[in-house]
């Protein structure tokens, strides 16, 4: 690919020796030959497997659990309840103090999407694990379920999560994520023309090639090894140890090399649930998505509902942006609230809009608990942006690149959030790209630069 | 049966890091007796290449060839604190913390070769082919190897360094949203081209031109990877991708790859990129991360080519045939005016 | 259940093993032979990380009964390599940067050499078509297709040499 070095030439230096050059994959070669190491590519012998039971319900009240006849089948050494676990409430993120704990390592007294884990059977084989979930006897009384975003704000709508009281996550006492930048309402009144628009995405699988999953083992010194293909080995571990309720330095994680991630491999659902089993077996155990829990039980990118209303003048100034967005958690928090937080951030675009106001919602539903994904709370918000963006060229009768080159952000800016604009490209990158593809720019369009604030 | 094409550009940035900062990593570096480099990480390779890079950066810093670095992750037994690969941090954050690991390491190792050459520290540098010469007088110099001997087993010193890079946590002011969320921020424009068929709804994309502005391409062909790459996984997210086909409605939802859909090998586009780059002001040798916004402006990019093609606006994702074909019909049906 | 005696070749070499009835070809491969080379990504089939070839076609082993094996000729990405030399596909993969988490590319290589044994001079489409059962999330496919084709082009430069 070819280096447009015109560009900010004078902000670069000299090129490396190491840097700046595509030096070979250091991992080319074990790929190739087959040699690099995931973590299910160990032996340990008296592995036994875990496989999860499961909830068939959206939304449900569980009365009780029979494990008898699970516990009767030839090879089943062990099965596992929420009482086996030592400190059965979480959040992902509590170690950065996002609270409340809000999510089950496994259910208790209800389940609130279809697959949440209630009860994790231990067996010498999968096929022997997987028959006895089936035997696991769980009564449910099955109660109404929410799935809409905004429905699930409304008064008398299902409560999805007793944690929080209300199906929203409360961030310091507002019910949303608020930016406000100058007076909206102003804006609009000056505005030649005020559109609204809304976008929708819906939840979208990382699906990496090889599903989540780590195997345990009990070391003979009392300690626990984790072979994980976690992202985030410091963030399993510490979750992790507060589950289980041990001293953190009784836990070992390795990894490292992991086949696709894409965000969908730093919930730390796996290895709790597995290391406990460890420790109650005193055996090797391995917890593994199989492709369908992957497709619908891990969590996805959140779907999101995005509202843009913006005002526009006849010479192309976007001059007010409101944005009212549902981040579609799912049943639990997990990583929703930070990205709620980050899409908020992200608004109102790479343009300098005087006045912008940004309402960001976090909200339950029943359904499988959405998490980071490549491009966590900007993916879909560019999504909405870009196309916003095109329809407001045509309205004004601009060609598109004009226009955004004509509220592209300039270094010393103010964004939204209160910080000043720098180091910023948006011009430069979108004349290149003209240039690439044969799309004509104006002459003022071409010498516009993101280092001289313009028009 | 006919088919309509359009055009259509979208324009995006990114953050690098974990949003409002307080994401630190941490990097030990040590150099064995015989002059190879370890960089102790608890960091994960979820196939961007973070081992490669981290090399090259470590190999940069400290003024060693690439080959002479090891990369030791990851074990939180010895490597130390990382918050994770995700957030497009791990060239940012890491690198940051393996060069003052390097620069820590890299400082006992010249003063080691300046008194082997019995000269002052300041009149020497590295040459990045493995050894250590006086400036100008490139015939009087020493090894990195015998450098790391001495060091050892003559000194009794440690070439060897610790580095920590985090940025400074931030917290939103809640009525204004005031909030620091990055330092540094990448771009992206993508110009797509599409088909429509008019008769199925069915969406063919033509080709992706784009440019990118990355601050620093520390390895070019592996940015090229996350270039190529994420625009296949941002076409995928236009037009095909759902764990929920009639979201809200959580009904068949796919269970395998059959269902799932993806784009195959024959459904690539043709794609040409360009990179740009303005240095980060506090990325590693001016690097931003880009792992995340190569798949974010070719979504709406596509959208919009499609409204260009036949004048329909589809507003959800994924853009099936179904809906496009659905707009096509109802525009038949009552014309609007074109936007 | 009792256990079934299964004798094949893989990579060349003779194994023997006792195996369940009902046990899959990929992880005996995996399992008893330690040959985890071959990946499992799907169990379902449909992700082609498992590839395999059986007497030179490809196969998915997550859904091969390993007992079917029996008196057969098994390839894996294992075998590719002629004593200590990579295969011109493996080179390509490497040199091309046709890899990245590098869990597909067992299953693309197998996949690729099945092509190229039968077809040397594939076009685009005839290597899109040999490829299209394996799923890769990584490289969005481009780099792959090139690499095959420039193994290609080397293995018939090396053969006219």
């Amino acid at each position: 690919m070819e280096h447009v070095r015109a560009f900010f030439a004078a902000e670069r230096g000299d090129d490396g020796k190491a840097v700046g050059t595509s030096l070979a994959r250091s991992d080319a070669l074990g790929h190739v030959t087959g040699q690099t190491q995931f973590y299910a590519d160990r032996q340990f012998p008296g592995m036994l497997h875990l496989k999860m039971v499961r909830s068939p319900h959206d939304h449900a009240r569980i009365r009780s659990i029979d494990t008898s006849e699970a516990e009767k089948l030839p090879g089943v050494v062990r099965v596992i309840t929420h009482k086996d676990v030592p400190a059965n409430v979480y959040t992902i993120l509590r170690l950065i103090q996002v609270e409340p704990n809000d999510e089950p390592v496994l259910a208790e007294d209800k389940v609130r999407f279809k697959g949440e884990q209630i009860v994790a059977i231990l067996a010498e084989s999968e096929a022997i694990a997987r028959e006895a979930v089936a035997k696991v006897k769980v009564d449910y009384e099955v109660l109404p379920a929410v799935f809409d975003v905004e429905e699930a704000l409304e008064p008398g709508a299902p409560l999805v999560n007793e944690y929080h009281g209300n199906n929203y996550f409360t961030y310091e006492g507002h019910h949303c994520r608020r930016v406000r930048h100058g007076n909206v309402e102003k804006g609009f009144a000056e505005a030649d023309h005020v559109i609204e628009e809304r976008y929708q995405s819906s939840p979208i699988e990382h699906a990496p090639v090889e599903t989540t999953g780590c195997i345990v083992v009990p070391e003979a010194n009392g300690r626990l090894t984790c072979y994980s293909n976690t992202q985030a080995l410091f963030f399993t571990l510490d979750n992790a140890g507060l589950i289980l309720n041990v001293p953190f330095q009784k836990l070992r994680l390795i990894g490292g090399t992991v086949g696709g991630g894409f965000g969908g491999k730093v919930d730390v659902i796996t290895e709790p649930v597995a290391m406990l089993a460890a420790m109650l077996t005193g055996r090797p155990v391995k917890y593994a998505y199989s492709r369908e829990e992957e497709m619908q039980v891990s969590s996805p990118r959140a779907a999101e509902r995005i509202y843009i209303k913006d005002g526009v003048m006849n010479d192309g100034r976007i001059v007010a942006r409101q944005v009212r967005l549902y981040v579609d958690a799912g049943a639990y928090s997990r990583h929703s609230p930070y990205g709620t937080t980050k899409a908020s951030a992200h608004m109102p675009g790479p343009y300098t809009i005087p006045n912008v106001s940004v309402d960001a919602h976090c909200v339950y539903t029943n359904r499988t608990p959405s998490s980071a994904m490549r491009g966590f709370g900007v993916t879909i918000g560019d999504f909405a942006l870009e196309v916003q963006m095109d329809k407001l060229a045509r309205l004004v009768g601009m060609d598109p690149i004009a226009f955004r080159i004509r509220n592209a952000y300039r270094d010393g800016d103010m964004k939204a959030h209160g910080e000043l604009t720098k180091g910023a490209a948006l011009v430069e990158t979108m004349q290149a790209a003209a240039q690439l593809a044969g799309w004509p720019l104006s002459a003022e369009d071409t010498a516009a630069s993101s280092m001289k604030a313009g028009g | 049966m006919a088919k309509a094409r359009g055009r259509g550009v979208a324009a995006v940035n990114y953050p690098t890091g974990m949003n409002l900062g307080g994401d630190p990593s941490q990097a030990l570096v040590h150099a064995t007796t015989t002059g190879n480099f370890v960089v102790s990480l608890s960091s994960t390779d979820l196939g961007q290449g973070l081992k490669t890079v981290m090399t090259q950066i470590c190999a940069e810093a400290i003024g060693v060839p690439p080959e002479m670095v090891i990369i030791d992750t990851a074990d939180t037994d010895t490597g130390p604190h990382c918050m994770g690969t995700f957030a497009s941090r791990g060239t940012h954050r890491i690198g940051n913390a393996i060069i003052m690991a390097a620069k820590e390491a890299r400082k006992v190792l010249m003063d080691v070769a300046a008194d082997e050459l019995e000269v002052s520290a300041d009149d020497l540098e590295t040459d990045g082919k493995g050894a250590i010469h006086v400036k100008g007088v490139p015939s009087r110099s020493i090894p990195v190897f015998e450098v790391a001997l001495a060091a050892h087993f003559k000194h009794g010193k440690t070439v060897s360094g610790r580095g920590i890079f985090m940025q400074t946590r931030s917290f939103p002011d809640p009525e204004t949203g005031k909030m620091v969320p990055a330092t540094t921020y990448a771009h992206a424009c993508t110009i797509a081209e599409v088909e429509v068929d008019t008769e199925t709804g069915e969406v063919e994309v033509l080709s992706l031109k784009s440019a990118y502005e990355v601050g620093h391409a520390l390895n070019p062909k592996m940015v090229e990877q996350q270039i190529v790459g994420g625009a296949w996984m941002g076409m995928s997210h236009a037009l095909y991708e759902t764990t929920e086909p009639y979201y809200p409605d959580r009904a068949h939802g796919p269970l395998d790859f059959n269902e799932y859909l993806m784009p195959g090998p024959g459904d690539v586009p043709a794609m040409e990129g360009v990179i740009l780059e303005r240095p980060s002001q506090d990325g590693p040798f001016g690097a931003k991360g880009v792992g995340e916004m190569t798949a974010n402006s070719p979504i709406p990019a596509i959208a919009n080519a499609i409204f260009d093609a036949v004048g329909i606006r589809v507003d959800s994702l994924p853009i099936t045939p179904e809906k496009v074909l659905r707009g096509i019909l109802a525009q038949a049906a009552s014309p609007q005016p074109a936007e | 259940m009792a256990k079934l005696p299964l004798i094949f070749t893989v990579n060349g070499t003779e194994q023997a093993e006792f195996v369940d009835g009902d046990a899959l070809l990929v992880d005996v491969l995996r399992d008893k032979l330690g040959m985890t080379g071959t990946r499992v990504g799907c169990g379902q089939g449909t992700c082609g990380a498992c590839t395999i070839l059986i007497d030179g076609a490809p196969a998915l082993s997550c859904l091969t009964l390993a007992v079917s094996a029996n008196g057969k000729d098994v390839t894996t990405v294992e075998g590719l390599a002629m004593g200590g030399t990579l295969h011109a596909l493996q080179t390509a993969f490497a040199d091309g940067f046709a890899t990245q988490c590098g869990f597909c590319t067992s299953g693309m290589l197998v996949a690729a050499k099945a092509l190229l044994d039968r077809n040397p001079d594939p076009d685009r489409d005839a290597v899109v078509d040999a490829i299209s059962g394996n799923i890769c999330r990584c490289t969005g496919y481009e780099p792959i297709i090139n690499a095959i084709l420039a193994a290609a082009a080397d293995l018939r430069s090396a053969k006219s040499a």
